[in-house]
């Protein structure tokens, strides 16, 4: 009896090559690792060796959950778009994270980030921001627990994303424009880190995305895979099934796909679909498609796909949202890229745009031109109406934001 | 011995180092500078390879990187400068950078390239202990390249002692947890290169960050066998045009 049990599980745990969690050192296959220079150590590896059992523990997940719940307004809806679905002919729900409090999923991660903060003594919370979402979230509970917070953010995005900047002053945070290199978030990003190196002793930084050095990339899928652990309580109450055909997600750096796909990762025959931004166009020289344009490399401190040049210096990107205007992604999505467990697609600008205004026609729901470029994804996959098709797929899209941010951008394009 | 070791061997305080970035201020003065800093007096130079998101560095040294890269400075083009530096510098030669253009490159075709021009060492801030010894220290060993790891206060005893014996030439101590280029007050950190020099270390330290000028040089080299500028080397080569002459009043301004 003991030795079938003991071979069941081990035969279980060959078998198991999951793809939700990094190895020892935070790789996921060849991607991932802590690229980081010395004065970082301290803080990284106090992150490292706590985070796991911090996040396990009862009382962590309690406050975790309530506030989840009473503050953010967790679970968010799972949709069933239905004119959306006949315009594509598939059962399609959206995911709506554009009702979470902040209006974007990033305060999953930063609810969670700042708890594990506090338990670890820290006053003074840093963050970078594209969009400006992350940057609000991040804001948001550190009002609402009363810690500093100063929040690095491109020159460039401050321009183009005004109203969540005032957002975040109001929220009492401090903004302080990136002015390096391409002034977005790549160097939003090299500025917070700069900070934290030189604030050892009492500050944390919350990390927006599934990047950087281990266990950032980790911690953040686990804060946001709550998305996914919804839609499969979600769709099993509304359909019967747990398990769509399809989960469609945007990629900057990719947080809000990694939470959609998290639970359906081990899952093959969930087909999982990141979709990048093209841009102007790949060929044009201004986009932001890191697997069709990116090599391997190391920026932020972890290995993954890069847009570099031959001489390996990060190019800078160019997308219409800010939120995916990220030369690199994920460690874990550049793992799911090679391995080809998950399929890549992209959306130019236009796309995005188009996508977008359907949407709020069709749905009455403005999405952020993020997750636009999850929409757009749609149109790539279900162009050709098949009236003989057996069945209709079924297809949840993660709405990762509301487009409240963008009215200015899409006023410049309404016709 | 090599020329590290000879300069460690036979000169036992007030070593110089003096840290300056390929290709700033123009494309064509990295020779000029570092025949100047040989000239002047440094003992030993780190050339910066320029990075475009050089996260351990505060706002001179990024903008010289930005400088040198916005001048064309490439690997290709660095190594084709270097190719007969040894015929006229003789100081040692560090080559100090991040990961990312060095693997781009190819890990071990730069090794190889560095070692046969003459290049002594490497500083790369974002290489970590893991993975040099994992898969890079093999390589850099191969080439009879020494590398240097930085230790800050923050760095345990322990850890110190592992990243000693990681390195070879010298141990980088960063005098703050600080990016380059900061206000650290060199004299308020004594505990901690106190305790530094009671660890028995095997690699003589030199110390950086935070230098600037002849008081706190001086300061630094109480603690250690010597000490690295940057960023106010940089600063003054941002200021006057001459390269020399910039260098020569700058090293006469620390040494003098």
């Amino acid at each position: 009896m003991s030795i079938s049990r003991k071979t069941i599980t081990l035969k279980k745990m060959n078998s198991e090559k999951s793809y939700t969690a990094p190895d020892k050192h935070g790789y996921y296959g060849q991607f991932g690792g802590a690229f980081i220079p010395e004065m970082l150590y301290r803080n990284v590896e106090e992150l490292r060796s706590k985070y796991l059992e911090l996040i396990a523990d009862i009382n962590f997940q309690r406050e975790l959950n309530l506030l989840l719940h009473d503050f953010a307004g967790r679970p968010t809806p799972l949709y069933f778009a239905e004119r959306l679905s006949n315009q594509y002919n598939a059962n399609i729900y959206l995911k709506r994270e554009d009702l979470c409090h902040t209006g974007a999923h990033k305060i999953n991660n930063t609810i969670g980030q700042l708890l594990l903060a506090q338990r670890m003594g820290k006053k003074r919370i840093i963050a970078e921001t594209g969009a400006g979402q992350h940057g609000v979230a991040t804001a948001t509970v550190c009002a609402l627990k009363g810690l500093d917070c100063i929040v690095y953010m491109g020159e460039k995005d401050m321009q183009r994303q005004a109203p969540n900047v005032a957002r975040m002053k109001m929220l009492g945070a401090k903004v302080i424009p990136a002015i390096s290199g391409s002034k977005t978030l790549k160097d939003a990003t090299n500025e917070a880190i700069r900070d934290w190196i030189n604030h050892p002793d009492d500050t944390h930084y919350i990390i927006g995305s599934v990047v950087g050095p281990h266990p950032y990339p980790d911690m953040v899928a686990r804060f946001q895979s709550v998305i996914s652990k919804e839609i499969k309580e979600q769709l099993k109450e509304k359909t019967g099934t747990a398990f769509p055909d399809y989960v469609i997600a945007c990629v900057g750096g990719g947080s809000n796909a990694a939470g959609a796909f998290y639970h359906f990762l081990d899952e093959e025959n969930v087909k999982l679909i990141a979709v990048e931004a093209a841009g102007e166009g790949l060929k044009t020289g201004k986009s932001a498609a890191t697997t069709v344009l990116g090599k391997p490399g190391i920026l932020h401190g972890s290995k993954s796909l890069l847009m570099q040049t031959a001489d390996g210096q990060v190019v800078e990107p160019h997308s219409i949202s800010a939120g995916l205007d990220y030369p690199g992604i994920g460690p874990l999505h550049a793992h799911l890229f090679t391995n080809g467990r998950a399929n890549f697609l992209n959306a130019t600008d236009r796309e995005a745009l188009n996508a977008a205004f359907e949407l709020a026609k069709l749905e009455g729901i403005i999405p952020a031109l993020e997750s636009a470029h999850a929409l757009a994804g749609l149109k790539k996959l279900f162009t050709e109406i098949n009236e003989h098709a057996k069945k209709r797929e079924t297809v949840v899209v993660c709405l990762s934001g509301r487009g409240d941010k963008d009215l200015e951008t899409y006023m410049q394009h309404i016709s | 011995m090599n020329r590290l070791e000879i300069l460690f061997s036979t000169k036992k305080h007030h070593i110089l180092n003096v840290y300056g970035t390929a290709g700033f201020p123009k494309l064509n003065s990295t020779l000029e500078m570092m025949r100047s800093l040989q000239e002047c007096g440094a003992d030993m130079m780190e050339l910066g390879m320029p990075y475009s998101d050089p996260l351990a560095d505060g706002p001179v040294i990024q903008h010289s990187n930005a400088i040198a890269l916005s001048n064309g400075m490439t690997m290709q083009k660095l190594f084709a400068v270097l190719k007969d530096f040894r015929k006229e510098i003789h100081i040692p030669v560090i080559l100090m950078g991040y990961l990312n253009p060095v693997l781009q490159f190819g890990f071990e075709k730069f090794c190889a390239a560095a070692a046969s021009v003459g290049i002594d060492g490497l500083i790369i801030p974002d290489l970590p202990e893991f993975e040099f010894e994992n898969e890079y220290g093999t390589i850099i060993k191969k080439y009879g390249l020494s590398f240097s790891f930085l230790v800050t206060p923050e760095t345990p005893d322990v850890r110190v002692k592992k990243l000693d014996s990681l390195s070879s030439g010298f141990l980088y101590a960063v005098s703050a947890s600080a990016t380059t280029g900061g206000n650290t007050h060199v004299s308020d950190i004594a505990s901690y290169f106190n305790r530094l020099q009671l660890l028995n270390l095997k690699n003589p330290v030199l110390v950086g960050f935070g230098i600037k000028d002849k008081n706190s040089f001086n300061t630094a080299c109480r603690y250690a066998q010597g000490a690295i500028i940057g960023s106010a080397y940089i600063a003054a080569l941002g200021k006057n045009e001459n390269v020399n002459a910039a260098t020569k009043s700058f090293l006469s301004s620390i040494t003098g």
